[in-house]
């Protein structure tokens, strides 16, 4: 297919207008989510048919509600298509409108209109239309905007042929600016303007002279000349109030005839709605009790799942171990690639539950209403009241979390959630909490009702939490950054969420984790495997050296097996790491064994769990009920009691509390904040504080 | 009566002053916020912030700051 065409599409819409649910109906899941270069905004881009000889790519550009951008993830739709970077530029822009608010959408399109580009106006929800009353004069819509104009019904699959046919014959759409900004406004200004940038039409040097600072792509001449015209002339910020009116003006003209609302057939179901979910009292109560639904969905499904998981990749690892040839290849693959790939996996159920019930509360229009009772709150500590999804994502993993900050728009406000959110216990810290907490604290009922057991695992969940907020208070006086952006949210209409855009997120946000964690997790296990699996020259002799130390034992016994693997890690690289720290860690009640487990969890904390059982050379790995037997048995060898008693056991746990124990949530720290300064604060910081605790608690226990 | 929109009580209802526009941040402008437009207060957030708004169709969540500067003549 030689002739094969592709034409490429940018979406375009308002938050809320079902840009997504059209973007998946036309796609379907033939879609992929990369970055832009350079900047770390999600880029959805899908590839569909339009006939036998003609496809399309097309882009899903975030939503806004001007071209005038007020977040990073705003500034890719002013980027694409007013100054796109080279092959970014899109043949023909889709924009999607919501039938119910019209008018508001036409700014949109009409700032867009006078870029002078191909646009298609689809105006979605179009099977609302006889419920709500409205009728639109389609045909003088089109000539009023100049421009196609179709009714779809994204999520009823219904106008999209239609649309498609559109987009085939992007090139007969009128390319005319509809003059939304006219030199009228002010002559002498205007007039000004055209001189400095004569290739430029009117609104492209406008566009250039108050964004010039938005414009990656911009060159440098044009930087200076914009900067230059700014410094004669500085009544940007009136022209551009003026301009905004102006638009709306002509948009009320065109309305007024094409556009008609019987107001009383509207219904009142979200004014009663808000009343009981947006209440003073109840707002919280029902906060409260869907967050309780969250955390308990997250605990109880998931763990069948994790469990499978566990076993699968346990049963892979010894069923490839028997049917290679034993070997250093084998050896990587058996115990290095196989529990790398299984310690990523294994996390895949609570994040697919997470995101599952985030996408329905935030396609449902209820996300908005708790950032509206949540902004207060969270504005003492310095935060937003869009900060409560990435904390909330955070009890899940804090890499999806720190990504879901992008949408705070003051980068104060989104730097000290990302800065924060790692304090939120995360499922990985799960682990080592159950089986530390089943060692020190008795299983008993507190008051004959609560498990003394569970409280204490609350406990360290509301440490974590209150830690968050106290450091999201200090940060909050400490950082030197000027808060320039204002907090306005829309609250959208109530809705049923659709399975498929609920399910398209899920896939989405899990493959990110997948892709984004899983790979730092996966490299890090095999250099740790390396770590373990090699050593100097005592580690090569372990087997002669433990024959020669236990004479009584069989060379092809378990015990004898067990004794070498435990005798091999201590002589390996890992384990002369865990002895040189040792002095370092003393003083918190560990010793080099537990250094060992404190190194390698770096990949990620569950992993300390399983390289206990390593050391302990625990018969079978999988079983947490033997290491947790074994862990009961180590002796501390200074004071001849138990390791892991009491002090111990709380100093571990309050470490992993406050360290910043993983891998991956620094990298993606890093990528959200575009240097090292902040991932390299973040590990001293909460490292150090967790090590100040576990001092404090160890020496005041013990 | 002159007043601004942070001092209105829930479900009262104001016109946007003409003379006010500049003050008033051109993203809020832009969803809709326009002089001349009338505005109503729904409701307020728990410890009176962020207030809800609706102001030519769109429902917007401000916070007391924003809405301080938002002159109007009540209604």
């Amino acid at each position: 297919m030689s002739n094969a065409k592709i034409i490429k599409i940018a979406l375009v819409g308002n938050p809320n207008t079902g840009k997504t649910s059209l973007f998946n109906q036309l796609t379907g899941l033939k879609q992929n989510v990369g970055n832009y270069p350079g900047i770390t905004v999600d880029r959805k881009e899908g590839f569909f048919k339009l006939n036998a000889t003609t496809s399309a790519s097309i882009i899903d550009l975030p939503g806004t509600y001007s071209i005038n951008p007020t977040t990073l993830d705003e500034n890719i739709v002013l980027e694409t298509l007013f100054h796109p970077a080279k092959n970014e530029a899109p043949d023909v822009v889709v924009m999607v409108a919501d039938v119910e608010n019209l008018k508001r959408n036409l700014l949109l399109f009409s700032q867009l209109k006078d870029l002078e580009i191909p646009i298609i106006l689809a105006i979605n929800m179009a099977d609302q239309m006889k419920r709500k009353g409205i009728s639109i004069d389609i045909e003088a819509l089109k000539t009023d905007l100049d421009t196609e104009v179709l009714l779809i019904s994204a999520r009823k699959n219904q106008g999209i042929d239609t649309l498609k046919k559109h987009i085939l014959n992007y090139k007969k759409i009128s390319t005319q600016a509809l003059d939304g900004l006219s030199i009228k406004i002010d002559k002498e200004f205007f007039g000004a303007l055209k001189e400095t940038f004569p290739n430029k039409s009117l609104y492209q040097a406008w566009l250039t002279i108050t964004q010039f600072h938005n414009l990656k792509n911009l060159s440098i001449i044009e930087k200076e000349a914009a900067q230059e015209f700014l410094n004669c002339h500085n009544k940007v910020k009136h022209l551009q109030h003026k301009e905004t009116i102006l638009r709306y003006q002509k948009i009320n003209n065109i309305l007024k005839k094409d556009y008609k609302v019987d107001r009383l057939k509207g219904s009142d179901l979200r004014a009663k709605l808000d009343k009981v979910l947006m209440h003073r009292v109840f707002g919280y109560v029902i906060f409260f009790l869907v967050l309780f639904l969250i955390f308990e969905s997250i605990f109880d499904w998931a763990i069948g799942p994790m469990n499978f998981i566990d076993n699968l990749f346990l049963q892979l690892s010894n069923w490839t171990e028997m049917q290679l040839p034993p070997g250093v290849l084998t050896n990587l693959i058996v115990h290095g690639i196989i529990p790398g790939l299984g310690g990523i996996a294994i996390f895949i159920p609570q994040i697919a539950i997470l995101f599952l019930f985030i996408a329905v509360l935030e396609e449902t229009g209820y996300m908005s209403r708790v950032v509206f009772l949540m902004d207060k709150i969270m504005r003492l500590f310095g935060l937003n009241g869009k900060s409560v999804v990435p904390l909330m994502s955070g009890t899940a993993c804090a890499i999806p979390a720190i990504m879901a900050a992008r949408n705070i728009s003051s980068w104060k406000e989104r730097l000290i959630t990302i800065l924060v959110t790692p304090f939120i216990t995360c499922s990985a810290r799960l682990p080592i909490y159950a089986i530390i907490i089943s060692l020190i604290i008795p299983n008993e009922r507190l008051f004959g009702i609560l498990s003394l057991q569970a409280t204490v695992l609350m406990l360290l969940y509301l440490i974590g939490f209150l830690t968050a907020i106290i450091s999201a208070f200090i940060l909050d006086k400490t950082l030197k950054i000027k808060k320039r952006a204002f907090f306005i949210v829309e609250m959208p209409n109530y809705k049923l969420p659709s399975p498929k855009n609920v399910a398209y997120t899920v896939i989405e946000k899990t493959k990110a984790f997948i892709f984004g964690a899983g790979k730092i997790i996966l490299a890090l296990s095999i250099v740790l495997w390396f770590l373990a699996s090699n050593g100097p020259s005592k580690f090569k002799d372990a087997e002669q050296i433990v024959t020669q130390d236990n004479p009584e034992l069989n060379t092809t016994s378990p015990d004898f097996n067990q004794k070498v693997g435990s005798y091999k890690l201590e002589h390996s690289y890992i384990g002369y790491m865990g002895k040189a720290i040792e002095p370092i860690i003393k003083p918190l009640g560990y010793d080099w064994k537990i250094g060992i487990a404190l190194i390698s969890s770096f990949a990620a904390r569950e992993v300390f769990v399983g390289t206990l059982a390593t050391i302990y050379s625990v018969e079978n790995e999988g079983d947490t009920e033997t290491i947790r037997e074994r862990m009961k048995k180590e002796i501390n060898q200074d004071t001849g009691k138990p390791l892991f008693d009491f002090p111990t056991g709380m100093s571990l746990l309050l470490y992993y509390v406050f360290a910043m124990q993983c891998m991956s949530t620094l990298a993606v720290v890093k990528r959200e904040t575009n240097s090292w300064k902040w991932p390299i604060l973040q590990l001293f910081f909460m490292t150090g504080i967790a090590y100040l605790v576990s001092f404090t608690i160890y020496t005041f226990l013990s | 009566m002159k007043t601004t929109v942070a001092k209105l009580k829930v479900g009262e209802r104001g016109r946007i002053e003409q003379i006010a526009i500049e003050s008033i941040p051109l993203n809020l402008l832009e969803m809709g916020c326009l002089p001349g437009k009338e505005i109503e207060l729904i409701q307020v957030a728990p410890f009176n912030d962020p207030l809800y708004i609706r102001v030519n169709g769109s429902h917007l969540a401000i916070r007391r700051d924003v809405a301080a500067k938002i002159q109007i003549t009540k209604l």
